[in-house]
Order: C-alpha cells, then structure tokens, then sequence
C-alpha cells in the first residue's frame, strides 16, 4: 500500500552561490500528508518549490539531483508537464483577480486553452468546490470576481484550482500563514479530505499545525534535511540533537 | 513664558503661510490651461459648423472653406503610427518588466528614456532620411512613422510600469497551473494590467496628436483631399501652421477653428482615459 509518489535523489539548490538545499534524499509515500518544517532560511520552501520546478522561476537559482514522480525524473521533463502533474498552493491567497469564482476554478483548463463542454466544466466546477467545502458559500455566486471572497475562502478557491486540474500531488507553502484560525482550522481540516485522493506535502513553521495534521514530517536545519520520520516518532522521541532543540524551543 | 507664546505664534504663522504658498501655486499652474482653453473656444467656436467640418479649403479670396482634408489626414495618419506602435511598444514593455535584470533590458530602458527626450524635430529629420528620401518623395506613412517613434517610449514605460506594479505571485499562480510563458503574459499579466496600459496608449496618441515638426518634412501637407498614404496628406497641426502664418484673415479663421478641434479632440482622449482606465481596473 504504501508506494512512493515522490522521491528526491540528492538534490541540490542553489540561489547563484549559495548552496541552499544540500543533498537532499527523501521518499514521499502515496496518500500521506507530509509536513516539511524548520527555522526560517532552512531551504524547507526552495525544497518544495523545486519539486514542480517552480525553484528555477528566479532568475540566477539552479537545481542538481533528482526528483522522482513515480518512475519519471521531474528534472528531465519539462516544467509545463511537470506543474500539471504536481499542483501548488501559495502562502498568499492568489486567486486570478480578473476571473470570475467559476473561471477561476477551471483556469487551468481555460487559460491553458483546453476546451471542454459546459456541463464538464459545471461538473469539475461544483466538484473541486465541494472538494474543498466551498460550494455551498458560494453557489449563488460563482460569477462574482475572485477577489470578492474573504482570505480563507481565497485560499480555499486557490486549493481548489489546484485541485480541478487532477494533479498527483499537491504542494502548500505555508497555506495558512496569511489567515486568521478559524479559516486555519478550516483548510487544516480539508487536508484530512484531501489526502485520500492525493498526495500532499505542506511547508509550515508552525509546530503544533505539522504535528496536528502530518503522517510524516521532515525537518530541515541550515539547507539539510536533518530527520525524516513519522509525526508522531517525530515529536515523541526525535533522533537528532538538532530536532530535539527545535522540537522544544530552544531555537526556531 | 511670553516670548515663548510669540515663538509659538511666528511658527504657527509661518505654517499658514508656507501652506497658502503651495494652495497658490497649485491654483496658478490650472491659469494658464484655463486661459488657452477660453481663448481658443472663444476664437474656434463659432467657426466650427458642419461646414468648416465638411468641406475642402477655399484658395485664397473666397470667403467659407473648411478643413475636411486636414481632419481625415490627421486620423489616417495617427492610426497608421498606431498600427505601428502599439504592438511594438506594449511587447517591448512586457519584455522589460518580464526581464528586469537582464542587460538587453537595462540598455533598451536606457535607448527608451533618451529616445523620449529626442526633440520631435530630430525625429523629423530622421524619417526624412530614412524614408522620404528613398521613396523619392513627402508622404504620410514617413510621417506616421516619425510619429510612431515619438508614440514607442511613452507606451513601453506605462506598459512596463503598469505590470511591475502586478504581485509575482500573480505569475506564480499561473505558472503553478502549467502555464506557458505566453499564456501567463497573455491570459494573466496583460489582463490585469490592460486599464494602465490602454492608458499609456490614450495618452500617446493624445500627445501626438498636436505634432507638428516631424510632419513638417514628412507628410508635408496638401491643401487637396488625400488617401493615397505614398503621397503628401495634410492634418490639423499642419494647416494651423500653415494658416497662422499666412497674410489672409480667411485663412487665420480656418486655423482658429482647426486648433478649436484639436484642443477638444486632445482634452476628450484624457478625460475618456481616465474614465476607462477607472472602469477597467482590475482590483487586486
């Protein structure tokens, strides 16, 4: 059951000199949340955004290595597959401000210029919607702009565009740092929902959020990554010195 | 304690005063504007008529005429230099915010801010050796040419102003989704920068709209109906030129009633501007 989606091969980042992600190995397992943590300036978020080759976006940042998705290197393919493949939700809600909430959920589709029928286009509409519990707030008004929804209902329009296009995995780069707790709690509980049909690696700095909702978590210290376990093991009984003091606060 | 109070008094004094400063000279730059805008309606006005807007000019000792050629020849000639420009420029503008660091980037942002500075009598000149003289003859496409290049560095710097101002994460959400490079500039990027960059585009063609030096040597003039874009063309900055300086009251009337209709055409593309540019703005 527990087959690996993703798997990162000594991979390396860098931004110009700066060598921030150091030889990196890691295996995702299919359907599992991964939480990815550690201080600020760790390379956690170069790492994830490296996974759908978002990472060489900034110009001067090269990658090495490998990153498996299934038997194909994500590194040989290119990067327009690649981020069908693996979708990506961002730290700030980030919806298409000048497309509506429906055009904004199919946008992958539609801004990509894949034509489908109206009523398939309903159907992955009301579907990525439910997926992510916002249909019901916004069914009377799906021909509202994006923009027009509140913070978390933004991010939750953003998942769901994600969603829509079917990916494989699913990246969040601390998804809940620009909202407020509840819509935290909202979106924290969507990934419960969300893993049964994908794979999700989330970046948080937030402790207590890795620990409440990750099966695995990955922490990463100064570019490397220092322990790879499960959560609970994680934050019951850490291997390493350097876990353990981040753990408890004694640097962060 | 008193020369304390006086203190407080001069300096309140002083804040009153620096403020009606500024309050006046705000006031006195709107004069002038007011002063030409009255003047000219004043002269231009009652000369305007279905007529004067219809008709050919007269030769020299007849009474009536009007300045149909000038009028048709300044729209052709301005929508030729925007069918050249506007591509040019709003493609160029994307390339220098798309590409900030780049070197080609730093040095055409370079070429752009001098090119603005050109006097528009250079570029005159320019288009006359370019073109005028290789194609054997005045006609309007060296003029529309010559006002193009007046119209690139003011549509390049709004178009690349108006999408560095875009979050990156704008891109990054199209970019995440798969998109290609054209499609996030095309469907994305343009999109939400459209309100600002027709508004650079508005503008130009208003500024160019008055040009008379680069047209001196270039569409030259002609006091007879032309379409034909390898020939002479009259338009409105050139006539006013033209018939100001002429001896013939007649004449100066006509050049009235032509500044009357370029004032009213320059002050209606920036009022319409700034209406649009409200209306189509992309919330963010």
């Amino acid at each position: 059951m527990e087959s690996t989606i993703v798997k990162s091969v000594d991979y390396n980042a860098y931004f110009g000199d700066n060598h921030v992600v150091k030889n990196v190995n890691i295996d995702i397992p299919r359907n599992n949340v991964i939480a990815v943590m550690g201080p600020s300036g760790c390379g956690k978020t170069t790492f994830l955004r490296g996974i759908n080759r978002m990472h060489e976006l900034i110009p001067g940042a090269t990658a090495k290595g490998k990153i498996m998705l299934n038997a194909e290197d994500v590194m040989e393919m290119h990067p327009i597959f690649v981020r069908l493949k693996i979708g990506m939700v961002f730290q700030r809600p980030n919806p298409f401000p000048n497309l509506s909430i429906y055009d904004n959920v199919i946008a992958g589709y539609k801004l990509n210029g894949i034509k489908l029928p109206k009523a398939e286009k309903d159907r992955i509409v009301e579907h990525s919607l439910t997926r992510v519990a916002l249909w019901k707030e916004v069914k009377d008004s799906l021909t509202k702009k994006g923009s027009f929804l509140s913070g978390g209902q933004q991010q939750r329009l953003c998942i769901a565009r994600a969603v829509a296009m079917e990916p494989e995995v699913l990246l969040f780069d601390e998804p809940t740092s620009a909202l407020d707790p509840i819509s935290t709690s909202t979106v924290e509980e969507l990934f419960h929902e969300l893993k049964k049909n994908y794979t999700l690696i989330i970046v948080t700095h937030n402790m207590q959020q890795a620990a409440r909702v990750s099966d695995k978590t990955a922490f990463f210290y100064m570019g490397e990554l220092v322990e790879y376990d499960e959560t609970k093991q994680m934050f019951t009984n850490p291997k390493d010195t350097r876990t353990q003091n981040y753990i408890t606060g004694r640097f962060s | 304690m008193i020369s304390m109070k006086n203190n407080v008094k001069y300096r309140i004094g002083k804040s009153t005063g620096f403020q009606a400063l500024t309050i006046l000279l705000a006031c006195s730059c709107v004069v002038p504007l007011i002063f030409i805008l009255i003047y000219i309606l004043q002269a231009g006005l009652t000369k305007i008529n279905w007529h004067f807007l219809t008709n050919l000019p007269k030769p020299v000792g007849e009474s009536g005429g009007g300045i149909a050629n000038a009028l048709l020849g300044s729209i052709i000639i301005i929508l030729v230099a925007s069918v050249i420009a506007i591509p040019f420029g709003i493609l160029c503008g994307i390339y220098l915010s798309e590409n900030r660091k780049s070197r080609l980037a730093y040095w055409s942002r370079l070429c752009v801010d001098i090119l603005q500075g050109v006097p528009s009598i250079v570029i005159g000149i320019v288009a006359y050796f370019w073109l005028v003289k290789p194609l054997g003859g005045f006609s309007a496409i060296s003029g529309s040419v010559a006002l193009a290049i007046m119209m690139l560095p003011i549509i390049i710097r709004s178009t690349e102003e108006t999408l560095k101002l875009l979050p990156d994460s704008l891109r990054e959400a199209g970019f995440a989704l798969g998109l290609p490079f054209h499609r996030v500039v095309l469907k994305v990027i343009v999109p939400c920068g459209i309100s600002g960059i027709l508004s650079g585009v508005m503008l130009s063609v208003a500024r160019i709209a008055g040009e008379t030096a680069p047209l001196l040597f270039t569409a030259f003039g002609n006091p007879y109906m032309s379409f034909n874009l390898l020939k002479p063309m009259q338009s409105l900055p050139l006539l006013i030129f033209n018939y100001a300086t002429s001896p013939y009251n007649d004449w100066h009337d006509l050049a009235w009633g032509a500044s009357c209709i370029l004032l009213i055409w320059v002050l209606a593309l920036n009022i319409f501007t700034k209406l649009m540019t409200r209306k189509w703005k992309v919330q963010l």
